[in-house]
């Protein structure tokens, strides 16, 4: 499929939404939860079976999302997106079959297989493109696709809960609501394909802003053999690992952590804040990468790494004696986890240009996987240590913190270990130029 | 969001023509954006009154 170029007077103002259509829809992965309790209970499955859906997909966001970048650099968005469309719906619709047929492993391959491409192709699908489109403000266009990513939880959570309510949680409600998602999200995630357009390289008269093909332009595969691609790899990994550490075990560990005062948290509390800090993620993808054209992508991640560890400091000292000051510093560091996500490609196009952004993000979002992992089991071994220990109440948590702020420490030097790349892995500035538009030329 | 051009950046104005399709494009995230916040908002107030 050739990603058709835009005619002249397109509006680039056309293109976030067309990003947003798919990230709004491929980021329901974080409201997976809700399924889980009918499915234990229809399906007679443990906790550790329901999640293997999620977990797959993500295993699998990761790897299309390393390994099918290139492709997507080659195809363009609109072929991305077609096939996140195709990939995330379809395995919407086999999970249908598979809860109706009660055959769980169908559930499994359908939404964490399948599904799973369509996360890792649609999440960097429009990265290299909105980037082209505005080289002006690359940090807020990227801040706009990535906050989709948190805003589909919001939706599909009270949703797909809603819709479960009105089918019933029986395998049948189950197959019925899964087949309803598939559906709406393949109708929802079409505006994407049929709008998203890559720019035309050459600029009309009278636009003397910068082009999206200014400055040194770097190919996927030699930007994984730069050092400054490995420093914002360690810088992404550490802002994810402090970030996700909270945001895993938040409801618990305010409960945890005010259990011992006069003023302990309720379940109902704790899932507020909980979604207070959804709210903070995803005010800090826009807000803060935003912000980054204004104050440069190094000095937003100084502050991401630096305050962040500052927060988590402050956090740690005052233990159980501010639940104010516990709220706000997790806030603010959550904003700096969202921050971190949307930030990251623009800060990939000063470094390597626009030639293969998509393709290169796509190969950094392995230290996303790997924070996944790392920060949660930070997280709860310290507090199953501590607890075994027989502590109870902040000092669960007193150890992570010191862990999380040593962490935040290594990405703050990595961040500042970032150069400009040598010229010697730059393409040769003609070359990648005839490069693009011989690729433009082609597409039409 | 008046500002366009089919190379990318900062360029010159949007035509008439495709304002209606940006602002349909828009209200299509717009909408179900806006009821995950109004959700996420009476989630979120259950820290203060729960």
């Amino acid at each position: 499929m050739s990603p058709p170029v835009a005619p002249p007077g397109w509006s680039r103002w056309l293109v976030p939404p067309a990003a947003l259509s798919v990230h709004l829809s491929i980021g329901q992965a974080y409201a997976w939860s809700v399924f889980k309790p009918p499915l234990e209970s229809a399906l007679g499955l443990s906790g550790t079976q329901s999640a293997l859906p999620f977990q797959l997909g993500i295993v699998m966001l990761g790897l299309s999302a390393a390994f099918g970048g290139t492709l997507v650099e080659r195809n363009g968005p609109r072929w991305a997106m077609t096939v996140a469309l195709i990939c995330f719906s379809s395995g919407f619709l086999l999970s249908a079959l598979g809860a109706a047929t009660e055959q769980y492993w169908l559930i499994v391959f359908g939404y964490g297989f399948v599904g799973g491409i369509g996360l890792g192709i649609g999440y960097i699908s429009p990265v290299s493109t909105l980037i082209k489109w505005f080289p002006d403000r690359p940090g807020m266009a990227t801040g706009i696709a990535i906050m989709g990513f948190g805003g589909g939880a919001l939706i599909a959570s009270p949703w797909s809960a809603q819709m479960l309510e009105s089918f019933g949680s029986d395998s049948s409600g189950i197959a019925l609501a899964f087949l309803v998602h598939g559906l709406s999200y393949a109708v929802f995630m079409l505006l994407g394909v049929l709008l998203v357009r890559v720019p035309r390289t050459e600029k009309p008269a009278g636009d003397d802003g910068p082009s999206a093909v200014d400055g040194p332009q770097v190919s996927a595969r030699d930007a994984v053999r730069t050092p400054q691609f490995w420093c914002l790899w360690v810088v992404l990994c550490m802002n994810v690992t402090a970030g996700i550490g909270i945001l895993e075990k938040a409801a618990p560990m305010i409960t945890d952590f005010f259990a011992n005062t006069s003023t302990p948290v309720s379940v109902s509390a704790a899932a507020g804040f909980v979604a207070l800090l959804s709210a903070a993620n995803m005010a800090g993808r826009i807000g803060w990468s935003s912000t980054s054209d204004l104050i440069g992508r190094k000095n937003i991640y100084r502050l991401y790494l630096g305050v962040g560890a500052l927060m988590y400091g402050l956090i740690a000292l005052a233990g159980d004696s501010s639940k104010p000051l516990f709220i706000l510093c997790a806030l603010v560091i959550l904003s700096f986890y969202g921050g971190g996500f949307a930030t990251i490609p623009a800060y990939l196009k000063d470094l390597f240009g626009t030639y293969q952004v998509g393709a290169i993000h796509g190969r950094l979002l392995t230290a996303w996987s790997t924070a996944g992992v790392l920060g949660p089991l930070i997280v709860n071994w310290i507090a199953d240590r501590q607890e075994e220990a027989g502590k109870d109440g902040a000092s669960l948590y007193t150890l992570s913190m010191f862990i999380m702020i040593g962490l935040l420490a290594v990405g703050f030097v990595a961040n500042e270990l970032v150069r400009p790349v040598h010229p010697r892995h730059h393409i040769p500035a003609p070359a990648s130029k005839e490069k693009e538009a011989a690729d433009v030329q082609r597409q039409q | 969001m008046s500002s366009d051009s089919s190379s990318g950046g900062s360029g010159i104005s949007s035509p008439p023509g495709r304002r209606g399709l940006i602002a349909f494009a828009w209200v299509w995230v717009g909408v179900p954006l806006a009821y995950g916040l109004y959700e996420l908002v009476q989630k979120a107030t259950q820290l203060f009154t729960g």
